[in-house]
């Protein structure tokens, strides 16, 4: 018979090596995609990338226009879909104590932030290209802005709701109106917190494909009207990918390295930002 | 009450209840606090206490569940009418908290930030005089002259308590609440900031809340005891202190509970 203590150590001793092993389980396969994503993409990406348009087959090439046409979108997107964001989480967070509104409100807020993004796609080919009778660049930004709102809502609520409340308290015992308190004083403390969740959702929609291939399509050629057809990274590695041309295939590996990168970087930085606000406190 | 004859009284609370949700934690309080005086209100944990205190400035309000009924007068209005502004009137009755909350800015503009909420101040240098004034009221000002512009958050507690003070008085107040304002202090920051309650008091009606017997007596003149929501007794603290004509308020004195 063995002792307690021996059977807790063996006890301990088996959980710790399954929790590795589902570790070393996880991690196996995240570091086979970035090893193969490396090995691919890092050949591939020459200077021409950045400097030449998407080629027709059998030229030489680079993604220009595409990762021109990513970037304004990102861009726009995020224009659009921050203010409305931080704005609804605010309601959310502030005001939404009292009343049906706020609950509703945050339940399909929720249902939106899991809603497949191909579903959004399709919401803004149905009420926005189908009208206007081409695909757009526009198109595509509001696609990606309708993915950017939840997110951004989410992270405004809960960033706010770990302000504490003898700062809400402090303020308002100074008279200072609500919309004084919420400006000036909550918004404030929460900046980083809410920064972060902007930077996360930029990372999220610079990868997005399924939501832009209804909405931005595709363009062969150098645009800046956003009124037509965008060019994206997304969409040129799905098309590029799945051709059977060797040098497209490897601009498609070098877009995909190039948005991992990005999206990368801004994940570091949106964490390093926050653990500055964390130590600021 | 016998007293009640020798007060000026600046608050008067009448038949007020309190509740958070369905539960009723004040009843029928019926009490004066005295001008310019400091009053301070005992009782043991979960007595009442704090949320009386809490509804001379309405910061209850904050919070949906919570509601107050009956009447309040500060200087003949009634500040639970929901007519009455809310700013004006935390703008005339201040607050001190448990915990010392600056905010995260400079000192300065901890307490530049009620003055500039209320357009106290039309130039940099009336705002200036305002803030230097005030954190000298507070005891404050030579130990932060040097470094206004330092992180209000980077202080001492006690300088943190004492820079809270600073950021209510220089709304110019009639009326200052004290929410345990030491709770959170070790013996010699606690002795500074009871050092300045004594010299508010020329000027300001003070209301402090405090869990310390020694604290009550040292700082206040008038004391009002609770127990369970009910006001047991209020009235001179040395008398309260001495010969108090409720037996729980004796006990509590004694140590006997809470």
């Amino acid at each position: 018979m063995l002792t307690l203590y021996t059977r807790r150590r063996i006890a301990n001793v088996v959980g710790l090596l399954v929790s590795i092993l589902a570790m070393g389980f996880g991690l196996f396969w995240l570091c086979w995609i970035l090893w193969t994503l490396l090995s691919h993409g890092l050949p591939a990406l020459t200077p021409m990338v950045f400097t030449h348009m998407t080629p027709p087959p059998g030229s030489d090439g680079g993604l220009l226009n595409a990762i021109m046409g990513t970037m304004i979108m990102s861009v726009l997107g995020t224009l659009i879909g921050t203010p409305i964001g931080i704005l609804a989480g605010t309601y959310l967070a502030e005001f939404g104590q009292r009343g049906w509104l706020a609950p509703v409100t945050r339940f399909i807020n929720d249902i939106l932030l899991s809603a497949p993004s191909i579903v959004i796609g399709l919401f803004v080919y149905e009420i926005y290209v189908v009208h206007v009778k081409h695909f757009s660049g526009w198109a595509g930004a509001l696609a990606l802005a309708i993915i950017v709102i939840p997110i951004v809502i989410r992270t405004t609520e809960n960033m706010l709701r770990l302000v504490p409340n003898t700062l809400r308290e402090a303020a308002a015992a100074l008279g200072a109106p609500q919309w004084k308190i919420i400006n000036f004083v909550t918004l404030r403390a929460a900046r980083a917190g809410i920064i972060t969740g902007v930077m996360l959702a930029i990372a999220r929609i610079s990868g997005e494909t399924a939501p832009l291939l209804f909405t931005a399509l595709n363009n062969q050629f150098w645009s800046s009207d956003i009124n037509q057809p965008l060019a994206n990274l997304p969409v040129v590695i799905f098309q590029f990918a799945m051709s059977p041309y060797e040098d497209w295939q490897k601009l498609a590996w070098a877009g995909a390295l190039l948005i991992t990168l990005s999206v990368l970087t801004l994940n570091i930085l949106a964490r390093v930002l926050f653990r500055q606000s964390a130590t600021t406190h | 009450m016998n007293t009640e004859k020798n007060i000026n009284p600046k608050v008067v609370v009448k038949n007020l209840n309190f509740f958070y949700g369905n539960l009723r934690a004040l009843k029928d309080i019926n009490l004066s606090i005295a001008e310019k005086m400091v009053t301070a209100f005992i009782g043991p944990s979960g007595c009442g206490k704090s949320t009386l205190l809490r509804t001379f400035n309405r910061m209850y309000q904050l919070y949906p569940k919570q509601r107050a009924t009956g009447e309040i007068m500060l200087d003949g209005d009634n500040v639970l009418d929901p007519r009455h502004d809310l700013n004006m009137l935390r703008a005339k009755v201040g607050m001190v908290f448990q915990k010392p909350n600056p905010f995260p800015k400079s000192i300065y503009e901890n307490v530049a930030y009620g003055p500039r909420i209320h357009g106290l101040a039309r130039k940099k240098s009336d705002m200036d005089d305002i803030v230097a004034s005030a954190l000298q009221k507070a005891g404050l000002w030579n130990e932060v002259k040097d470094r206004l512009d330092a992180p209000g958050t980077g202080l001492s507690g006690g300088q943190q308590q004492r820079l809270c003070i600073a950021r209510a008085v220089a709304v110019s107040p009639e009326v200052i609440l004290m929410d345990e304002p030491c709770s959170a202090l070790d013996p010699i920051a606690t002795a500074k900031v009871e050092e300045l309650i004594h010299e508010l008091r020329a000027n300001y009606t003070i209301v402090i809340v405090t869990h310390s017997m020694q604290q009550a007596a040292r700082v206040s003149q008038r004391t009002a005891m609770f127990h369970l929501g009910e006001l047991v007794e209020e009235n001179d603290t040395d008398k309260m202190f001495t010969n108090p004509d409720d037996q729980r308020t004796q006990d509590y004195i004694m140590g006997r509970f809470g």
